[in-house]
């Protein structure tokens, strides 16, 4: 089974995502911070294919965490879609540029969130 | 913050009854994943009965079907419904196998037209004008005609305005910023992109004469509203105001019953597409 890892440090949120996720057949990893999430990554190694990733959160963001992820060789390959408060066109293109693969503006429904995965390509 | 899924969900026994109820009214099979949609649908219905919950107006329904409120719930369910680059696979389809065909058959004309013949809100015809954008079709005479027998959603596909939701659903994020500017809490479509595409009134029961001749036609998710006779007639008329190779579109669950004499199915790519004969 294909891993994801959700990063959001809102627990409801992150019980929102995994529940979709498990449903279209993936094993779900949380981490509630871009450093949690980078310690898990690199415990992982390149095993996890999809990251959903929150703007906003402390110690380190999600918009850091990308930046760093797209400068490691063995991990810029990963999909990355963000999935975010931050509703503005600004945000949007500068996740994008920073190499977002998708990105859910919050709130989502189910259907939203799965078509954007469809989106990135990646195996459902 | 609550995505919007767990906020008023339906229980499974009473989403089957909703379903039921909507097939037995109009014959319309409603997907399995639809909850979403008669979540925000049954709100207002909801609200207006003064309940509380969607259980409740099941509830309410079990004893009244036959009734202005089970007339109500049946029209909520089904109309104008649409997104942004519903079914993919069709868009990919256009994409990289018929517009590169048409491309080249039109090459010294340089003119294609295309039809999205039941435009709701206008998200179908306005992705495919991103899509034809994004291939580079500048110097080309290229039109998309919207219609719809509803004025009233014409009107919103005209603004080009759209709310959040509906830009987060099946729309790349790349072509949300590229053809979107925000104003409050609407998103507004590009210029460049709102000038291909004119939207226009026409019931599909009635006749098409003067329409066309279109190189591709979208006729998505309509079909469903008509008796097997009408379809076929409407099928005939499509027939009519097509170019002679020119491709139909079809809606995922509208399996063209008497399409053949008209039509020949070919399956490009993961899409099912029709041939005018
Ligand atoms: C479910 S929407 C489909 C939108 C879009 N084609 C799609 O697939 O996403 C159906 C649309 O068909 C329109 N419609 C229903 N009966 C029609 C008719 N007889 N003539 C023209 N439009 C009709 C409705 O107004 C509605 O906007």
């Amino acid at each position: 089974m294909a891993k994801a890892l959700v990063v959001d440090d809102s627990k409801t949120i992150r019980t929102i995502l995994a529940r979709t996720l498990k449903e279209i057949g993936f094993e779900v990893l949380e981490a509630a911070n871009g450093r949690e999430a980078l310690e898990v990554i690199e415990a992982e190694k390149t095993t996890v294919p999809l990251i959903l990733l929150d703007w906003d959160m402390p110690e380190m963001n999600g918009l850091d965490l990308l930046k760093r992820l797209r400068e490691t060789p063995e991990f810029s390959s990963m999909v990355v879609v963000m999935v975010t408060a931050q509703n503005d066109l600004d945000h949007i293109g500068e996740a994008l540029e920073a190499g977002a693969n998708e990105y859910v503006m919050k709130p989502f429904t189910k259907d939203v969130l799965v078509g954007k995965l469809e989106l990135t390509g990646i195996q459902l | 913050m609550q995505s919007q899924a767990s906020v008023a969900e339906i229980r499974p026994e009473n989403y089957r009854f909703l379903q039921e109820h909507v097939y037995s009214q109009v014959g319309i099979v409603l997907e399995e994943d639809k909850h979403y949609l008669f979540e925000c649908r049954l709100a207002p219905i909801v609200r207006q009965l003064g309940l509380n919950t969607i259980d409740d107006l099941c509830t309410f329904l079990k004893g009244n079907c036959q009734t202005e409120v089970g007339r109500q719930v049946v029209e909520a369910m089904t109309t104008n419904e649409t997104y942004f680059f519903r079914d993919p696979a069709q868009y990919e389809a256009i994409r990289s196998v018929l517009l590169p065909r048409l491309m080249e058959e039109r090459q010294q004309t340089k003119k294609l037209r295309f039809w999205s013949a039941a435009a709701s809100t206008g998200q179908e015809a306005y992705s495919l004008a991103m899509l034809l954008i994004a291939q580079g079709l500048s110097d080309w005479d290229v039109r998309i005609l919207g219609t719809d027998f509803s004025s009233q959603v014409l009107e919103r596909a005209r603004s080009g305005k759209y709310q959040q939701i509906e830009v987060n659903r099946g729309l790349p994020a790349s072509l949300l910023v590229k053809h979107f500017r925000q104003s409050g809490t609407e998103w507004q479509l590009s210029e460049p992109v709102r000038r291909m595409v004119s939207f226009e009134t026409i019931d599909l029961r009635n006749s098409m004469h003067g329409l066309g001749p279109f190189d591709l036609v979208f006729c998505r998710n309509v079909m469903i509203y008509f008796d097997a006779g009408t379809k076929k007639s409407i099928l005939e008329e499509l027939h009519r105001t097509m170019f002679g190779g020119a491709w139909l579109l079809l809606g995922g669950v509208e399996t063209a019953f008497g399409v053949d004499e008209w039509f020949e199915r070919q399956t490009v790519q993961n899409a099912t597409v029709y041939v005018a004969r």
